[in-house]
């Protein structure tokens, strides 16, 4: 009897544990684990409008990675996250270091006035930009006509990648700043008075204390970009209702996957390309981490 | 171009109010359950009259400009019944948002705005309800031959027919008396009278086409095409044949010199464009006059009505543009109701006299022979009796033209194929070659048998 009363008391007491992660685990389960677990199983079948749903095993991974629409966009992503990130982090440590130096006059204002895209509802922005670049009447039609040549087309499709990052490049510099900033931020004043005592200059400071200081906040700020490149969607989808030849329906694979389930009712098929882009992007990102952090501890 | 913005809103709106609506529903199923089962038609339409007279609650989405009368008109007529009307802007968009709904098991409406076109491909796994059982069918002497034909199909009655969409040109007086331009026939006197208005300005474009699929297709149609051919689970698919390449071979001679105006239809851009002149002719469906007065208020006066240019100028013929029905969702949880406001939408003499006002072109063969009908002179096409070119038209549409039944399927990749044609000024065909190869592939992998030939 006492050997019974001894096993299950530790049991109890797990129990409590489990009562204080409950909310957690629920949500996790809820927005994570389930929804995954369904695309999972949703992978495995295919719906036909003749014949209804069958299971076909691996048929849609195989059928995935031979498929040129969906390399076309992972291609096509892939581009714009190794040209747009390195700008966009560059611009936002620039403007970070800028308000930190102090000498910036009216930093509080330059701060708000940078992050203030980020507030702007991406769909606003995004159509915003679209009048911007419209070469009849919008802005680039008014410089068109003051250089005097037709040589800023923003919607045609050698531009419109370039058009594209520079949306986003201006929606997310300001929320990158604000990251970079509060890092900033946290430096311990001691060791700019050592530095000062040291007799270092601004660049000196810059180059030992502050962008060491930074590494961390670089790499979550990175990962955080690689994901959102990873499934850019919104400011393509919404051009396409102005320039729909330019932008395809598998500009970049969010997109593809889509018009796949909304468009063509291929949801099994496009739960297959939502998993594929999920491992993808979370093997990157882990990779980044992993770098991140081991050259922080050297 | 607010129009996305505008859609999202009433995406989140819609959601609001068919939770709303599945609340209610609930609470008062118990007083409203109906013989919907019935077969006997004349039981049918009395289980109609039932629903209304024990009234309730549905939700009808649609993108007709004179909704909202026609539903207040409903209701006074019907103080029980209340219908949530949810403007769902566009075809494109509200088949997305139906096929949502259906596919998340909730959240649909009772009573939805369906194009012909899209029709199939709904009926196809079974998510509307087949309107016979409720005496329907002693309806269809009221229509048209050709609307009904799409309506019923598949062994059932799948929808009413709500408006038709027969061709014709509308131009722009007031540009063609600028530029000396003469209304042509043809599509000769057409591609003529289109580099001549081009050399007088070429920030005008006499014809407006980004590649839009619905106009290719209906372009197809007049050319005497057939390149879908559906019969159950076998399909012939041939964007080559003799009409798809008369008309691809006639359009190529505006597309490759640069003389289509690319501006997407129905964005802000295109209203703009509708009423400041820039674009000088527009052959669309006979539904265009309600939509010129509703949304291009500057265009008043200016515009006119000739009929369809054809390819032998002494023999008319047509096709067809767009054209809706409504018909009731599977998923409704009072369909006796909702078949029985269908029934009053698109029969009752009162909402049909409600549409036409608005500018709607009907489906209803009373209405379309009316002289009152026919006679009605247009203030907006200055004076002009449009309703005779229009229903005129109606006569000449050429016959056994049919859709794929995944039309709105095949439409929504029609840009990344034949609209690069489009984009890059070069041969129609190519991209027609290119929207069959992913329509072939596409039935294939959608369970049907497809051939070429």
């Amino acid at each position: 009897m006492s050997a019974l009363a001894t096993t299950v008391r530790p049991r109890r007491r797990s129990f409590v544990g489990l009562g204080f992660v409950a909310p957690f685990l629920a949500v996790f389960a809820f927005v994570l684990v389930i929804p995954v677990g369904y695309s999972l199983y949703l992978s495995l079948f295919q719906d036909k409008l003749i014949g209804g749903r069958s299971f076909v095993g691996l048929d849609n991974f195989t059928r995935l990675f031979a498929d040129p629409k969906f390399w076309d966009g992972l291609g096509r992503v892939s581009l714009f996250l190794a040209v747009q990130v390195p700008v966009m982090l560059g611009l936002a440590l620039v403007a970070a270091l800028a308000i930190d130096s102090g000498r910036l006059r009216g930093a509080s204002f330059f701060r708000i006035s940078v992050f203030l895209p980020y507030a702007v509802p991406g769909v606003v922005a995004v159509l915003m930009w679209g009048f911007m670049y419209g070469d009849q009447f919008g802005l680039a039609a008014n410089i068109n006509s003051l250089i005097g040549s037709h040589v800023l087309q923003p919607l045609t499709p050698k531009w419109i990648l370039l058009a594209i990052g520079n949306i986003v490049t201006w929606e997310f510099v300001g929320y990158n700043m604000l990251i970079f900033y509060s890092a900033l931020r946290s430096v311990p004043g001691e060791l700019y008075e050592a530095a000062a005592i040291d007799g270092a200059g601004s660049w000196r400071v810059v180059f030992s204390i502050k962008l060491p200081a930074l590494r961390q906040a670089i790499v979550i700020a990175t990962i955080f970009s690689i994901i959102g490149s990873f499934q850019l969607f919104n400011e393509p989808n919404i051009l396409r209702t102005l320039i729909p030849s330019v932008i395809s329906t598998y500009f970049t694979p969010n997109m593809y996957a889509f018009n796949l389930s909304f468009a063509g009712q291929q949801y099994t098929y496009a739960a297959t390309l939502a998993i594929v882009m999920g491992v993808f992007t979370a093997v990157i990102a882990y990779v980044v981490q992993l770098r991140g952090s081991r050259e922080a501890n050297r | 171009m607010s129009t996305p913005v505008r859609h999202r809103a009433r995406a989140v709106a819609a959601l609001a109010v068919g939770a709303l609506v599945s609340v209610s529903l609930a609470a008062c199923s118990s007083s409203s359950s109906s013989s919907g089962s019935s077969s006997d038609a004349s039981a049918g339409a009395a289980s109609l009259d039932a629903a209304l007279a024990a009234g309730g609650e549905i939700t009808y989405w649609t993108w007709t400009p004179s909704a909202k009368d026609q539903v207040a008109a409903f209701e006074k007529a019907y103080p029980k019944v209340k219908v949530n009307l949810v403007d769902t802007g566009g075809a494109g968009d509200n088949n997305t948002k139906l096929q949502n709904a259906i596919k998340a098991g909730s959240g649909a409406p009772d009573v939805v705005q369906i194009e012909y076109q899209s029709l199939p491909q709904f009926v196809l796994p079974g998510n509307l309800l087949d309107l016979t059982p409720y005496g329907i069918g002693d309806l269809q002497s009221k229509y048209s031959a050709s609307t009904w034909g799409a309506v019923a199909q598949n062994k059932g009655i799948w929808a009413l027919p709500q408006d038709s969409g027969p061709m014709v040109m509308f131009y722009n007086k007031t540009v063609f008396d600028k530029y000396g331009l003469t209304v042509p026939t043809t599509w000769d006197e057409y591609i003529a009278q289109a580099k001549k208005l081009h050399a007088a300005d070429p920030t005008k474009f006499f014809a407006n086409d980004p590649g839009d699929a619905g106009y290719t297709t209906s372009m197809i149609w007049q050319a005497g095409g057939h390149p879908f051919v559906a019969d159950g689970q076998n399909v012939k698919i041939n964007l080559q044949d003799s009409g798809s390449t008369k008309w691809a071979d006639m359009w190529n001679q505006l597309n490759e010199a640069g003389l289509l105006g690319a501006i997407p239809g129905w964005s802000d851009q295109w209203f703009q464009g509708l009423g400041d002149g820039t674009i000088a002719t527009l052959v669309t469906g006979g539904w265009m006059p309600g939509v010129l007065e509703a949304s291009v208020p500057s265009g008043s006066g200016q515009w006119r009505v000739a009929p369809m240019p054809t390819y032998d100028a002494n023999n008319l013929v047509t096709a067809e543009n767009g054209g809706s029905s409504e018909a009731v969702v599977k998923q409704s949880a009072n369909p006796a109701l909702a078949a029985a406001f269908l029934r009053w939408l698109n029969s009752d003499p009162e909402s049909i006299k409600i549409f036409l006002a608005s500018g709607g072109f009907p489906s209803t063969t009373a209405d379309l022979e009316s002289s009152d009908f026919l006679n009605k002179e247009s203030a907006y096409f200055g004076g002009q009796k449009i309703n005779q070119v229009i229903v005129d038209s109606s006569k000449h549409v050429a016959s056994g033209w049919q859709y794929l039944p995944w039309q709105s399927y095949a439409n929504s990749i029609f840009s990344d194929t034949v609209g690069k044609s489009f984009l890059n000024h070069t041969d129609i065909n190519e991209g027609l070659k290119a929207w069959q190869e992913q329509n072939v592939s596409y039935g294939q992998e959608q369970g049907f048998t497809v051939s070429t030939n």
